[in-house]
């Protein structure tokens, strides 16, 4: 989300230029280590790939290694979905596709032929916010905002989980209908790491679009 | 990550001729894994087999009240069949016990059978590892192993099997079906797919390297009380320090049927039907249970830091059953 302050400077780029300046002084150091991006190393084969990103249809041919996080952020310039870890362990990078949850760091762009993915600017925008985005604002659930797209697209994709009926760790009885509580929440949203630690607001936020504040 | 050819499967019979077309080529499938693993370099297949179209996605009945679960059918959707939720809970906990909701509606059924292990040491490009590089030693013997095997280890590897799911197919006698580039299939028992690691700890299953899993299937359902018991550092999302797979099936009192399986001691789903047989017939109180864990516990060896996994185990397998026959 871009929220423009009164002198028109937005958050991003505050948050641009900030990056510039640290990446200045951190580029011996990467100039060092193994290129990150595919698009730094040698081109190799590429493969095409048609999928639908928010609704906008894209034919690509793109490096096979290149990553459904990779290719929104890098190539597509949708830089909502976070990359955290790189390898699925804060779900930072959690996006829909097809409509469930994902972590787009562990998957290959090309595996996608034909789906469909939602990022967290396909959920909603500032002046078009998503319930879940206007919950996390209204409850305070995030500090930093890192994990914050990612909360919010794992959020979407498990309340479309509980609604299915799918039963989780902590689900008592596996014949019966699964029902929203805290402890629920709790669980099925451990694949996304708070380093601000705002799981208290995060869980306020969520209940409060399951329509079930107790 | 290093440069790969990228293709498409159509049919399960082309995917394994293409393997055999591409020595040292990697199936892909949710790739929670396997990608994990090249992004390290420690996986370095110079093509890749996208198996993800192949129809394997089902979960259809099988005459005898069994069901044939498809290779690409997703942790989560697994988990959540009505059928398997009714007539197997023990593998719906399973499931639902392991990784984290965005991993489980990625991972799917055959590639769980065939994730890498966890060891610190296979993951650290640094250290010896005869797992990832062979003959270059274990650096988990002697060093940091709080994970690592009790049952089944070699001198040569101390790893574990990271899955739940393989646990609670270990315990349910599921079997695996594969199809080869020749076009023939074979059925494999749960109990025979992973290997122990001996002089060869790189190879961890008997799968020929042209062999594509393209089904689990499972015999009717057993019945009885069905638990799954991880224990693990936090509540959530982490790998099992110890996990007890149990199906408890009582006339009365008295036990008539079990079936014990464990995970996070062995480079395999761990299972030991001695000990079984030995709760058979009782009434699975702290005596009959105590002799089934010293049985379990006979041939159990720490390496140091994991020494602690032989206590937790009878503890756990206490807790487990107690449980069952309370239930």
């Amino acid at each position: 989300m871009t929220t423009e302050t009164e002198d028109g400077c937005t958050r991003r780029t505050v948050l641009v230029t900030g990056a510039a300046g640290v990446a200045a002084v951190a580029l011996p150091l990467a100039a060092s280590a193994e290129p990150l991006a595919p698009a730094a190393a040698a081109p190799g084969p590429t493969t095409a790939v048609s999928l639908r990103i928010n609704g906008t249809p894209h034919a690509l041919s793109i490096d096979p290694r290149v990553t459904l996080l990779d290719l929104l952020r890098e190539q597509l310039q949708l830089t909502g979905s976070k990359k955290g870890c790189d390898h699925g362990q804060c779900g930072a990078c959690t996006v829909l596709v097809n409509g469930r949850r994902i972590n787009s760091c562990l998957t290959l762009a090309v595996l996608h032929e034909g789906d469909a993915v939602t990022t967290i600017e396909g959920l909603g925008e500032p002046k078009r916010l998503h319930p879940m985005q206007a919950a996390f604002v209204k409850h305070d659930g995030y500090q930093c905002g890192y994990c914050t797209p990612g909360q919010i697209c794992s959020a979407v994709g498990m309340l479309g989980e509980l609604r299915g009926g799918m039963p989780s760790h902590v689900t008592h009885d596996l014949a019966a209908p699964v029902a929203f509580s805290d402890e629920e929440v709790r669980e099925r949203m451990s694949g996304n790491i708070c380093r601000c630690a705002g799981y208290p607001n995060i869980v306020a936020a969520i209940r409060e679009v399951a329509g079930a504040a107790t | 990550m290093r440069t790969f050819t990228f293709e498409r499967a159509a049919t399960p019979a082309a995917a394994a001729l293409a393997m055999q077309q591409h020595p040292g080529a990697r199936f892909i499938a949710g790739g929670t894994n396997l990608l994990d693993l090249m992004k390290l370099d420690i996986e370095r297949p110079p093509h890749l087999i996208d198996v993800n179209r192949l129809g394997l996605d089902r979960i259809e009945a099988l005459p005898g009240g069994g069901l044939k679960i498809g290779a690409l059918v997703r942790n989560s959707d697994l988990a959540a069949d009505a059928r398997v939720r009714q007539g197997h809970p023990l593998l719906s906990r399973a499931l639902l016990s392991g990784a984290s909701a965005q991993l489980r509606n990625k991972a799917t059924t055959a590639g769980n059978l065939l994730q890498r292990t966890r060891c610190f040491y296979f993951y650290d490009t640094t250290k010896p590892c005869n797992k990832r590089t062979p003959g270059s030693g274990c650096a988990a013997m002697e060093g940091f192993n709080r994970i690592h095997a009790i049952f089944g280890a070699s001198t040569q590897c101390i790893a574990v099997h990271s899955s739940d799911m393989a646990v609670a197919l270990r315990a349910l006698d599921a079997q695996v079906e594969t199809v080869s580039a020749s076009g023939s299939t074979r059925r494999i028992p749960i109990a025979e797919l992973h290997r122990l690691p001996g002089d060869m700890p790189e190879v961890e299953t008997v799968l020929a390297p042209d062999e594509l899993i393209t089904a689990v299937t499972l015999p009717a359902p057993l019945g009885g009380t069905q638990l799954y018991r991880k224990v693990r550092d936090r509540a959530s999302y982490a790998f099992a320090l110890v996990s007890v797979a149990a199906v408890v099936v009582r006339e009365g009192r008295t036990v008539t049927a079990a079936r014990l399986a464990f995970g996070g001691l062995a480079a395999k789903p761990w299972r030991n039907e001695e000990a079984e047989r030995r709760l058979v017939g009782t009434d699975g109180g702290a005596q009959a249970r105590e002799a089934v864990a010293d049985l379990l516990l006979a041939g159990a060896r720490g390496h140091g830091h994991n020494d602690f996994k032989i206590p937790l185990l009878r503890r756990t397998l206490h807790a487990t059953l107690a449980q069952a026959i309370e239930t």
